[in-house]
């Protein structure tokens, strides 16, 4: 696939169709990969790599192009283009500028859980069928690929591309019962003592490093109102922990409608905290008040909390909820 | 060489509980470690590296400097600052613990910052030997020994247990004071151990990554290298690297409104933040890229400009591992001053 993804690049960069390509750059280790904007073809025969890792959703990067004459390529898995329909429609970019080459995906390998498992020292990963053989300085490993999935593509909501220009690889399809809102009901159903030491223990661990925010395809605010020194709250440690709390919550509510759930806040927080589930949630209470949902299906349709039907849940529907 | 046997640990612990306040890295989950403080039954953890380095020992993440209070027009000036207790951090590894000696350049220089002092003061370093460095491991570039870390006490495993060497005058006391709850035993199966590490340290893909090129006197040389462009370019800005990395030193000074009154406190900074160094007069650096390129310049050619030729990174690997988009100090070694 891999190669077939740069020979393609290689040729709309040649003919002048495409200005650039957006996709991921190879690194030191076998899991390494940087996202990386390409402007030759000698860069992407050399450094492009597509493989069971490069797990970085590059749809935000448009943001960063936006401005640049011609078209820019770029590479999407079907989670991303969810992304990019939200971007579209909220003209955040100008598809018209965008290239977008949906490529399939079978989900992605988390290194960490490679690591956690007690394999160290890796020099080299060689998938092998439904395995993994991970060479270390200690040995080799083989590992299921099953077993070491990212949590985020278990939980695999569509496998469909929601935008391209031409596809490589295998379109899928929606998965019905993807399973991705089991957590939140097990959430659900604590007592609001349990849940709020779940989140005490999860969100304590916090060191406000953003990633979370700076990562989301969502948050594309011109400047965050946590970077503003005159906002009264820090983007940086907090004097008070509930701050972070706070961070976390209202970056929920700002998404709310549209975060697409492509999970990338759980992927980057280096201290592991189920991000994601604050979102799920939110797309779970939508789906149940006001019909099912899916942000970034298509580039133009308004989210429910922003659109008004006669069928809208009464607001004592939600306050009783919230009374639960 | 003193002992201890891994199923007498617990003693250990007990015994230097007794005397001083015992911090040790504990499993939070799967994949993340942090300190603790140890208490009957405490499991260590097993992994090489807690997500939080030990600066926070130190240098804590938030600290309050100083209070004001009001009181109709009165305003009282109320100092924070407690004599500390002692305190003993277990299983630091060789990278962290010379990260120590890097911030000690930076607080302990003149003028004298009392509150890290005090801390740094009243902690004694317990260090762990490394036996099973990762691929992400890359201290002995910057002259760090895994298989021999500095330290006031150093444990080696081996032997189905400890061996245990007081390197300081701190560490000594400290030993001694737990009476006779180490055996002794010939040191050759530590040394064995160390021997192994090395070897290990030698096959991993990092380890003798170029350090020469760098250094102090070389900012003209790397200022305006046409790779930062690339090396940043997917920067997401967030301070990942600077909040996991054990030497990141810089802070800010804020203002907390308590409503009735001040709370000034210090809380990391990161380099890779739009409001970093901001000034009345504005920002010095106004891209990513510059902000991106103030992180490594002041490991690689500030730090030892200004300290010996002593670098600002100790290859610890954390930032390897964090990086939300897997950039990190080793890719931006390796492509500094190579043709674009």
């Amino acid at each position: 696939m891999q190669e077939v993804m740069k020979k393609r690049a290689i040729e709309l960069l040649e003919s002048g169709e495409v200005a650039r390509v957006i996709g991921w750059k190879k690194g030191e280790f076998a899991y390494d990969a940087t996202p990386a904007i390409f402007e030759t073809a000698d860069e992407i025969e050399k450094d492009f790599v597509y493989d069971d890792f490069t797990a970085a959703n590059v749809s935000k990067y448009l943001l960063k192009v936006k401005t640049l004459d011609g078209k820019t390529l770029v590479f999407l898995k079907p989670c991303d283009t969810y992304s990019l329909n939200q971007l579209t429609a909220e003209k955040r970019v100008d598809r018209e500028k965008i290239y977008v080459i949906g490529v399939g995906c079978e989900g992605k390998a988390d290194v960490e859980k490679i690591k956690a498992r007690g394999i160290s020292g890796i020099v080299g990963i060689e998938a092998d069928g439904d395995n993994y053989t991970v060479k270390t300085v200690y040995g080799d490993e083989t590992v299921a690929k099953a077993d070491v999935m990212a949590d985020r593509c278990i939980t695999c909501k569509s496998k469909k591309l929601a935008a391209y220009d031409e596809i490589i690889g295998e379109d899928g399809e929606e998965i019905a019962n993807s399973g991705r809102f089991d957590l939140v009901e097990k959430l659900e159903q604590m007592t609001s003592e349990e849940r709020f030491e779940f989140w005490q223990g999860e969100l304590s661990r916090c060191i406000r490093c953003n990633a979370c925010r700076n990562v989301c395809p969502a948050c594309t605010c011109e400047q965050c109102v946590f970077d503003n020194p005159a906002s009264g709250v820090a983007q940086k440690a907090a004097a008070d922990s509930f701050e972070e709390k706070l961070f976390h919550i209202i970056r929920a509510y700002h998404v709310a409608g549209r975060c697409t759930d492509c999970g990338e806040c759980s992927r980057v927080c280096p201290e592991h905290i189920p991000l994601h589930l604050l979102n799920r949630k939110f797309i779970k209470d939508m789906d149940e008040l006001y019909g099912e949902y899916q942000a970034g299906e298509d580039e133009d349709v308004k989210h429910p909390l922003i659109s008004f039907t006669y069928d809208d849940a009464e607001p004592s529907i939600v306050r009783e909820r919230g009374m639960e | 060489m003193k002992y201890i046997a891994k199923t007498n640990l617990e003693q250990f612990f007990e015994a230097a509980s007794k005397k001083l306040n015992v911090y040790v890295p504990v499993d939070t989950d799967g994949t993340n470690s942090a300190y603790k403080k140890w208490k009957s039954g405490t499991k260590v953890s097993e992994k090489l590296h807690t997500t939080r380095s030990a600066k926070d020992f130190f240098f804590p993440q938030t600290e309050n400097l100083v209070e004001f209070k009001m009181t109709d027009r009165k305003i009282e000036i109320i100092d924070p600052r407690r004599e500390t207790e002692d305190f003993a951090i277990f299983g630091v590894r060789a990278c962290d613990v010379r990260s120590f000696s890097i911030l000690d350049k930076v607080f302990l220089a003149e003028p004298v910052d009392t509150y890290y002092k005090n801390r740094r003061e009243h902690g004694v370093i317990i260090s762990m030997a490394c036996r099973r460095p990762e691929e992400t491991c890359f201290c002995k570039a910057f002259g760090i020994d895994a298989s021999a870390p500095e330290g006031d006490v150093v444990f080696t495993e081996a032997d189905g247990g400890y061996f245990i060497e007081a390197k300081t005058e701190k560490g000594s006391a400290f030993v001694d004071s737990l009476g006779d709850i180490f055996e002794d035993r010939d040191s050759t199966p530590a040394e064995a151990a160390q021997a192994k590490t090395k070897e290990i340290i030698d096959l991993l893909p990092l380890s003798n990554i170029d350090t020469a090129k760098f250094g102090g006197g070389k900012t003209e040389e790397f200022w305006n290298d046409k790779n930062w462009a690339s090396l940043s370019e997917a920067c997401i800005a967030c301070g990942t690297c600077t909040f996991v990395c054990p030497t990141c030193q810089c802070y800010d000074i804020k203002d907390f409104d308590t409503g009735h009154g001040v709370v000034r406190f210090r809380t990391w900074d990161s380099c890779m933040y739009s409001d970093f160094t901001k000034m009345a007069h504005g920002n010095n650096r106004l891209t990513q890229k510059e902000r991106f390129r103030q992180r490594f310049m002041h490991k690689l050619v500030y730090f030892p400009e200004n300290n010996n030729g002593e670098f600002g990174c100790v290859g610890c690997g954390r930032c390897l591992a964090s990086c939300p988009i897997s950039m990190n100090i080793v890719k931006v070694m390796k492509t500094l001053g190579e043709e674009e």
